[in-house]
């Protein structure tokens, strides 16, 4: 089996790195940063921290050099998935596409690309710590699953077997949404009430005002997974509760603070904008994840001034 | 005639703008907080560039017993000073009439419960920057409204008008202060608190893409807050806003100076106010809420 890893940040080289653990599999990763791509190929790609793994694969920047591939599996940031696929999808002519994005809307843009499109959500998270080494912070599992009837849930359940015996615990089931929504509204309800205050998880809990906030939140990304015929696997409400403990994540700054306070462009278009536009499609009202997008993209704005 | 005694409690930038231009027309005095301000301000007077370009002698002082008897007090201290002011001015003017100018809502209510004064309620429009205790910037050149709050009449808020226009302000007087002083809340609560969150100037972005609809969402949120206080507006807070952002001039507002100094805001006053009253009246406000919410928390995460 060949797989490519399209965008091998954190995330992507968790998965490239344990699957090139397995002898039945090739891994290839295409990255648009030269020096990770220049030390993944000399001393291979390092995980410390969590797991401690040197994979060897073959990465490049160039993506007319990647070779026909049975899976890929997109890890870029949602903003990148339009460019990354449509520069790789040759790749892919006779293969599948899975996502392990965050967000929503990473599948219809993959599908634009690519035939056969696996539908992904994953926690496990990390950092790049230096080109061809990955602090891997937190396991977790991965969820797959068809994005339309074009992908056999046979195929599907290939890749999870492979990405489970290579140390990324992966289940294939029939319909990911469930596991999908319940990540993007814990993280639409709680990233950006982080990054536009600059509280941590634990102090926005604390807040009876702010948590309120969220659990408003919470309901509309609710109401338009319901209308959607979408059941969350999990009561993100309890999530986020949990996360809130001291021994959790009480003093965890969001992605998206963190992205904030460096300045970077947020995936807020595919978290709140996500939830507004799929509301949008299904008659379900969404006003403050409305007022939330507009906020954090005012944030944006506001650097360019 | 003999000049009319005047006394401007705080001198920050609104105070300091009043306390020159009425020091042209009428015995001033500044009661300010800390004694270097008050050495700085007897020795050198308050200077005024800008619009307008003069330096006006003052009197003042941190204790309210060492300056003379005023008969008209104007408390322009900042909303989030205000209980701090007030407090010193219990017992003292016997014979003035107080003039609160703060943001929002209630500044009033707690200048009231501290004395029998009579009162008047302003709000102003003018802005300015300062530069030091005894320099201010007049920057915009916008009207102050003034109406009477309690044991004052519209003849009392039109002498202090006519005071102020008399200095080289501009000011206008009215029966009922609240149409005015309702639309400067919704917009002040709109425009300060997105300003604070997102960082942006008030400029073209608060009536464009994509955060002009949320502007004009919390807009209607407070029309029809005021309407739940039977309160009918004196302008349109959303055409106020678009006509703001046309002035190709990027002000930054208050509560955006406020967090990026990381100092309190006028939350309390501003939103706050706004929300309590909505809520009152059993008006729903979830964006300002929202705003007001987002706004604290952003206060709580200086430390």
């Amino acid at each position: 089996m060949r797989v490519c890893i399209v965008g091998c940040g954190a995330v992507g080289s968790l998965f490239a790195a344990n699957l090139a653990q397995l002898d039945d599999v090739e891994v290839w990763a295409y990255d648009a940063s030269r020096e990770h791509v220049a030390a993944i190929n000399a001393t291979g790609l390092r995980l410390s921290g969590a797991g401690e793994v040197i994979g060897r694969l073959t990465a490049t920047a160039d993506a007319a050099e990647l070779p026909p591939c049975d899976f890929g599996i997109v890890a870029t940031k949602a903003m990148h998935t339009d460019s990354a696929v449509a520069a790789t999808a040759h790749a892919f002519t006779d293969g599948y596409v899975a996502t392990v994005q965050n967000g929503l809307g990473n599948e219809e843009t993959i599908a634009k690309h690519v035939e056969r499109v696996i539908r992904g959500t994953t926690f496990p998270a990390g950092k790049i710590v230096a080109p061809g080494h990955v602090q891997w912070d937190v396991k977790g599992d991965t969820t797959l699953g068809p994005y339309d009837d074009r992908t056999p849930l046979d195929e599907v359940q290939r890749l999870a077997d492979a990405c489970t015996r290579g140390g990324m615990p992966c289940a294939a089931v029939a319909d990911a949404r469930g596991p999908q929504w319940r990540k993007v509204i814990f993280n639409a309800s709680t990233n950006p009430i982080g990054a536009l205050t600059g509280l941590t998880h634990g102090r926005v809990c604390e807040r009876p005002d702010l948590r309120g906030l969220v659990s408003g939140l919470v309901d509309e990304g609710t109401a338009v997974a319901a209308a959607q015929g979408i059941e969350l696997d999990a009561d993100p409400e309890a999530l986020i509760d949990h996360a809130a403990k001291p021994e959790v994540a009480y003093g965890h700054k969001a992605s998206m603070l963190q992205d904030v306070e460096a300045r970077r462009q947020t995936e807020i278009d595919y978290l709140n904008g996500g939830i507004v536009r799929f509301g949008k499609e299904h008659g379900v009202q969404t006003p403050l994840n409305q007022a939330i997008w507009a906020l954090v993209k005012g944030v944006e704005q506001s650097w360019q001034q | 005639m003999a000049a009319v005694n005047v006394c401007v409690a705080g001198a920050g930038t609104i105070g300091s703008l009043l306390a020159a231009h009425l020091g042209r027309v009428a015995d001033v005095s500044v009661l300010v907080r800390r004694e270097e301000h008050a050495r700085a301000l007897n020795r050198d007077g308050l200077r005024v560039s800008g619009r307008a370009d003069f330096t006006a002698r003052v009197t003042a002082a941190v204790d309210p017993a060492e300056l003379p008897e005023p008969e008209l007090v104007i408390v322009a201290c900042k909303g989030s000073d205000l209980e701090a002011v007030a407090d010193r001015l219990v017992g003292e003017f016997a014979g003035a009439t107080l003039m609160t100018i703060q943001n929002g809502l209630g500044a009033e209510e707690i200048v009231a419960a501290r004395g029998p004064w009579p009162i008047l309620s302003s709000v102003t429009f003018m802005s300015g920057t300062r530069h030091s205790d005894t320099h201010v910037e007049y920057v915009l050149d916008t009207a102050t409204w003034i109406g009477p709050y309690r044991a004052t009449t519209a003849g009392s808020a039109s002498a202090v008008a006519q005071l102020l226009v008399s200095s080289g302000l501009k000011a206008e007087s009215y029966a009922d202060l609240r149409p005015a002083q309702w639309s400067k809340l919704i917009f002040n609560a709109t425009v300060n608190g997105v300003a604070a969150l997102t960082g942006l100037p008030h400029d073209h972005h608060f009536a464009e893409e994509p955060v002009g609809p949320l502007v004009h969402a919390l807009m209607e949120e407070g029309k029809a807050a005021a309407a739940g206080a039977c309160v009918v507006l004196a302008e349109d807070p959303w055409e106020m806003n678009v006509f703001a952002t046309q002035r190709g001039f990027r002000h930054s507002p208050s509560m955006l100076e406020d967090v990026r100094a990381q100092r309190p805001t006028e939350v309390e006053l501003i939103n706050g106010s706004l929300v309590r009253a909505a809520q009152a009246n059993g008006v729903p406000v979830p964006l300002h809420e929202a705003v007001y919410a987002l706004v604290r928390g952003k206060e709580r995460s200086y430390s």
